[in-house]
């Protein structure tokens, strides 16, 4: 987590910006989190709105801004502003009525710009308005990618999720977001594992293989039958030459 | 355990023509009219010798032929049944039957095979040259067939009959701007061949049969002509009969005239004929060619509305018509031949009570003169819920005193076969319907009289109403019936006893249904796609009721819900048949009783816009009946039972009723909530790019779902918690682009209530068709690997961890934390149709996997050959855990095929359901044929063996009590006695 305060467009003063790379961590060595941004941006910003109004009917409004990178090292960024006054008042009679805070972003892709403004639409979620004034606006934000970099669907839930009625006295709870945002793509669903199990089996054969290795019946008892064919040998020559010797002394 | 054999799957609307001009069987075929296609012919095989067999088939999705003994000794058996590949490569173009062969004409012209009708045996197979089939029919030769003639789009030739060979074969001249469409044979030395140029003229070449020359060419003016097929027949000597619904005119034309011929017009004012045809009918003739020998009967039928035929005869002048008898009311006609002997058989309505139709008549006409032959008639009764009869096939023959007698086959609109023999007795009926079941549900059967009566006496209604006394005498009243009830069943079982049980009957009729001991019999509620829905008993497989439900459409959707089960006697179960016109998306209710099948009259809600979407949701009103939400295209929810009580509870339920709907042509998957007013709000929405996936299935778990164990003993004796949500959907999407190497599958669990994606998963270089089943923690789903050619199964289970976020109670708004996933893949040996798991009462029998397998046997796969924890290396703890190594081949074993030898023909879904024991799961396997059994995927753990030693137990503790008994009266005597010591 890092937060770095810098002026924004939108008379922020405190964002908090979070970039979390999910699968590309371990490659995402060289650079730091929070310096990419002011440094060459290459990626572009999209609108993240919200929604919390009382008697339920959607009317977004901007709540920040999402600096998304594209290409093969994904990552997202978010500066936002802080609460004002009657935001953080509509936001607690929203709790108080048990209403929803919506979130939106556009549909963009990540990685073809040409057809990021082609798509109409938005994807929304929500999360009930009180357990996000009760976790004191602590929200964890997920963008979800497909494989090839559509924006697919947005979540929201907070930390805790649950509403327990508790009252947040404290107005500076409510000013700031304190957010986690995350890019998650899909993952890679496993193959089935044929090389590592033939692997397996061959380390076992091997095992198996040396002392059960089938020896031949004469390998295993030539000490028994080569003295046997020796005797027999010498007994069938002693009669042979003893018959001879008979037929010999007949004639 | 017990399986149906059906015939053929029917068919969806579609247009056959008789192709052939001079149709070789005696029955007309139906003329764009849904249904089933059959013919009809004598066959004199071993089986049956006073019998006749039909050949049933279906040309739009496969073949199947299959040979009916229409014995009326032996009710309907199948002597044989051949079913062919699904899709167009299986379909059949044509089917032609003369004495014991079938010719067929299969895969749009691709195949000519010969059958054997006797057997069922292949004579044999003949692969045509390209092109589109159009007609075929058969060729003789000096009164002998000997050749068949198939034409195809730009080509015709001749094949003999004896072995497939073919004899010649010719391109057909200017085949791009004539359509030809008919061929036709006299038994003459020419075939010739019908073309036509939609709205100019008609085309006739007469190729000779030695060598395929060509004889004579010759055009005709027709301008009112667009086709052949569907309004022309060959009557007579060779002459093209032709009807135009214009101008109300029959045109003849003689085919085999020397000089260029001419058509010539007869209006049918000219013979007498009301003018007035029905509105919006077409006018159908029919015509008979008794034998491919000789040329057609001069007699035809004209059909000028749905129950208005008129029999007609050509004159021997060859363009005079004479009318023989106007037929009206008249539903059906159709000829039949026997000898030398034509007869027309004609279907006239009969008992017409108050616009109803009781009773349909059948009677014979000589056919050249258009007399009624005498003692002929046929009653066919109509069932008060069945369909109106679509198709008449007669079977005639001579009687010993010359005289002609007949049965008949009648096809009904609800895919009904019934079988009668004069004068008017059914020998056999078959609900063809049952080959193409749609959905199902098993519903418990209700109590016996007694036991209802035990459920009234405690029934909440019950004490209200009654004071003290009367609940006491009631009380002593149903102790007395369930005493005689009690003694009756004893009496029973010493009576049956005495008997030998092959004697003991157990029928079963809709009268003597009751739940058994362990609620192993049940009511199986069947939906066909014809509409036609069955009450069939679980246990012996009979139909004990049965509904026709008329102006259903042909693609209609059918969703069928249990709205009331058996439990809440006095009130009766209650289901809801949510019926949708896929086209107009306007939905219908049909509210029934499942036990009796009977419509229940319950105010109906008006659903005037399309249905997106229903939930049946938990709530239930103040009769017990569960509540439907339907949905419509402007988000407006419609309830249904929609009582004050139901209105009252939903808007206090409201803000907790999530719903979602999917657009799978837009990828958009969306959540809605309730709002008090029963309007609904949209507060999630996730959308998959249709450019790179399409959403191809979607599913959530079954409401019926019990899991017992909330969570995994691992080898260390933690626990390893699921992460069991009960709102979860499984989305499997397939990509857009079906290259081998970027084809691939994707796997999205999301969040019903939420709209959050719990994981998403990629199966790369895979394509569908994915079969797939959710169910507690897992999703198990199969493709077809594109890079390894091959079929695989994987498996996703959701952990929580070794620590539950909240153990009380799940709820989708507070589950903050992402579930660990495991998965694993297996290569599965054999393709697979469908996929269902097995379901127990309380969920603590182990679970299995029942896979449908293209050769029709049903696999039950233990769930534990799919667990991604099966480890790679077998360690102590995998080894305490019981967890099977890791092999990447998944065995199918033989002893684990659930139906032994009774396959199930093109296996379409299986259904399971609990039973009262719970190591027992009923199961029914429903496609071309249905089939039914338990299973045991834990063993019957729960019940005791058949050769339990009951009269060993008890002795023994018998012997142990006395021996207590009188050691304990020892002890005390010797504790006395030393006390006195």
């Amino acid at each position: 987590m890092a937060s770095v305060p810098r002026l924004c467009l939108l008379l922020s003063i405190i964002p908090t910006i979070l970039i979390l790379c999910a699968d590309f961590a371990c490659c995402n060595t060289g650079r730091k989190t929070g310096d990419g941004l002011d440094t060459d941006f290459s990626g572009f910003s999209v609108p993240l709105e919200h929604s919390f109004e009382v008697d339920d009917v959607s009317r977004f409004r901007m709540r920040g801004a999402l600096q998304l990178r594209g290409g093969r090292e994904t990552s997202v960024s978010l500066s936002q502003s802080q609460l004002s006054e009657e935001d953080r008042n509509t936001l607690k009679e929203v709790a108080a009525v048990d209403g929803l805070y919506k979130i939106r972003v556009p549909r963009v892709s990540l990685t073809d710009r040409q057809t990021e403004r082609q798509m109409d639409g938005y994807l929304t979620a929500f999360v009930r308005a009180c357990s996000l004034v009760e976790s004191h606006l602590s929200d964890v934000i997920t963008l979800h990618t497909d494989v090839s970099g559509y924006l697919i669907g947005v979540s929201i839930v907070t930390i805790p999720g649950a509403c327990r009625g508790t009252e947040v006295e404290d107005e500076v709870d409510l000013e700031a977001f304190n957010t986690t945002l995350t890019i998650i793509p899909p993952t890679n669903a496993p193959q089935p594992e044929t090389a590592l199990f033939i692997e397996r089996m061959d380390i076992e054969h091997e095992k198996r293989g040396k002392p059960q290795e089938q020896k031949s019946f004469f390998a295993k008892y030539w000490m028994y039958i080569v003295p046997l064919v020796l005797f027999l040998m010498m007994s069938g020559a002693q009669d042979q030459s003893g018959g001879g010797a008979a037929n010999g002394g007949g004639r | 355990m017990w399986g149906r054999r059906s015939l053929p799957t029917l068919s969806r609307i579609h247009s056959h023509l008789k192709r052939c001009l001079s149709p070789p069987t005696r029955i007309s075929l139906p003329l764009s009219t849904p249904g089933l296609e059959i013919s009809v012919s004598i066959c004199n095989s071993h089986y049956n010798t006073n019998g006749f067999i039909a050949f049933l088939f279906d040309s739009e999705m496969f073949f199947l032929l299959s040979c009916i003994e229409l014995n009326i000794f032996h009710s309907d058996f199948i002597v044989w049944r051949h079913v062919d590949k699904t899709g167009p490569e299986g379909s059949i173009d044509i089917l032609l039957l003369h004495g014991q062969d079938a010719l067929m004409v299969v895969g749009d012209g691709r195949l000519l095979r010969s059958w054997d009708t006797n057997i069922g045996g292949l004579n044999w197979e003949a692969v045509l040259d390209t092109g589109s089939f159009q007609a075929a029919c058969f060729v003789a030769i000096q009164d002998t067939v000997k050749l068949v003639a198939v034409l195809k789009k730009a080509a015709i030739s001749l094949h003999y009959l004896s072995n497939g060979h073919q004899k010649w074969v010719e391109n057909l001249p200017d085949s791009d701007a004539v359509q030809y469409q008919a061929v036709y044979s006299g038994g003459e030395e020419e075939v010739y061949v019908l073309g036509v140029v939609p709205n100019s003229h008609l085309t006739i070449i007469a190729y000779s049969l030695e060598d395929g020359e060509i004889i004579k060419q010759r055009s005709v003016e027709a301008s009112w002509l667009s086709s052949i097929e569907s309004s022309c027949v060959v009557v007579g000597q060779g002459v093209l009969m032709c009807v135009d619904p214009a101008t109300l005119a029959l045109y003849t034309l003689p085919i085999q005239a020397e000089e260029t011929p001419e058509f010539s017009q007869i209006l049918l004012q000219v013979l007498y004929l009301s003018p007035t045809v029905f509105p919006g009918f077409q006018p159908v003739l029919v015509s008979s060619q008794p034998h491919p020998a000789r040329s057609p009967l001069s007699e035809f039928f004209l059909q000028l509305g749905p129950d208005h035929h008129v029999l007609l005869q050509l004159n021997a002048d060859g363009y005079t018509i004479a009318p023989l008898r106007d037929f009206q009311p008249a539903f059906l006609v159709s000829f039949a031949t026997t000898g030398k002997k034509t007869v027309a058989a004609v279907m006239t309505p009969k008992n017409e009570t108050c616009c109803v139709t009781r009773a349909c008549a059948i009677n014979l006409f000589s056919v050249d003169s258009g007399r009624r032959l005498l003692d002929t008639t046929v009653l066919f009764p109509l069932e008060p819920n069945g369909g109106k009869p679509h198709t008449l096939y007669v079977h005639a023959f001579l009687k010993k005193d010359d005289s002609v007698g007949y049965r008949v086959l009648v096809q009904t609109q609800d895919h009904a076969l019934t079988f009668i023999q004069q004068p008017g007795r059914v020998v056999w009926t078959r609900e063809e319907a049952l080959a193409d079941v749609v959905t199902m549900e098993m519903v418990d059967l209700p109590l016996t009289g007694t036991q209802a009566e035990l459920e009234g006496e405690f029934g909440k209604k019950a004490g209200k109403e009654h004071g003290l006394f009367p609940m006491v005498l009631k009380r002593l009243s149903s102790q007395v019936t369930l005493l005689q009830a009690w003694l009756a069943h004893l009496w029973k079982l010493f009576y049956e006893a005495r008997k030998p049980r092959s004697q003991v009957k157990n029928e079963v009729t809709i009268e003597t249904l009751s739940r058994d001991e362990f609620n192993l019999q049940k009511m199986m509620v069947m939906v066909t796609a014809s509409g036609k829905l069955f009450g069939i008993d679980s246990k012996s497989g009979s139909i004990l009721w049965k509904h026709y439900l008329e102006n259903v459409q042909p693609n209609a959707a059918f969703k069928l819900i249990v709205q009331r089960t058996t439990a809440h006697f006095p009130h009766p179960p209650q289901c809801t048949l949510l019926i949708k016109d896929k086209d107009t998306g306007l939905a219908t209710l049909h509210v029934f009783n499942p036990i009796f099948g009977r419509k229940s009259h319950i105010a109906l809600p008006a659903l005037p816009r399309p249905i997106l979407q229903s939930l049946l949701l938990p709530v239930i009103d103040q009769d017990y009946a569960k509540v439907l939400l339907l949905v419509d295209d402007q988000y407006k929810v419609t309830a249904f039972p929609s009582t004050k009580n139901v209105l009252q509870q939903l808007q206090e339920m409201a803000s907790s009723i999530f719903f979602y709907l999917i657009r799978s042509d837009q990828g958009n998957l969306s959540g809605f909530r309730l709002r008090k007013d029963l309007s609904t709000e949209r507060i999630w929405e996730v959308v998959l790019p249709t450019e790179v996936q399409k959403i191809v299935a979607v599913k959530g778990k079954r409401p019926n779902e019990h899991v017992h164990s909330q969570g995994r003993v691992m080898g260390d004796r933690s626990v390893l918690y699921k992460y069991l949500n009960p709102n979860l959907l499984a989305v499997v999407t397939e990509s857009t682009d079906t290259h081998p190497e970027r084809a691939f599958v994707g796997v999205f669990l999301v969040d019903g209530v939420t709209g959050r994606i719990i994981h998403e998963a990629v199966q790369r270089k895979a394509r569908g068709p994915v079969h797939f089943v959710h169910s507690e923690n897992w999703v198990v789903y199969e493709y077809w690997n594109t890079k390894s050619r091959r079929n695989e199964f994987s498996v996703l289970e959701l952990f929580e961890g070794t620590e539950l976020y909240n153990s009380t109670v799940f709820s989708s708004l507070d589950r903050p934390h992402l579930p660990q996933v495991l998965q694993q893949t297996y290569i599965f040996p054999s393709p697979i149709t469908t996929m269902e798991a097995t379901l127990t009462e309380k969920g603590i029998t182990s679970r299995h996997l029942l896979v449908g397998l293209p050769s029709g046997a049903i696999l039950s796969l233990p769930k534990m050959f799919l667990d991604p924890r099966r480890p790679e290396v077998v360690t102590e703890h995998s080894r305490e855990e019981n967890l099977i190594p890791y092999a990447p081949e998944m065995p199918i074993r033989t002893e684990w095929f659930i139906n032994y030898n009774q396959t199930v023909a093109r296996v379409k879904g299986i259904y399971t359901a609990p039973s009262g024991l719970e190591s027992t799961c009923l199961v029914v396997a429903y496609g071309l044929d249905i089939y039914q059994t338990r299973v045991y995927p834990s063993k019957q753990f729960d019940v005791l063996k058949d050769d339990y030693d009951y009269v060993l137990i008890s002795s023994v503790l018998f012997a142990l009590f006395f021996a207590t008994m009188i050691s304990k009266r020892l002890a005390q005597v010797k504790l006395l006695n030393r006390a006195w010591r």
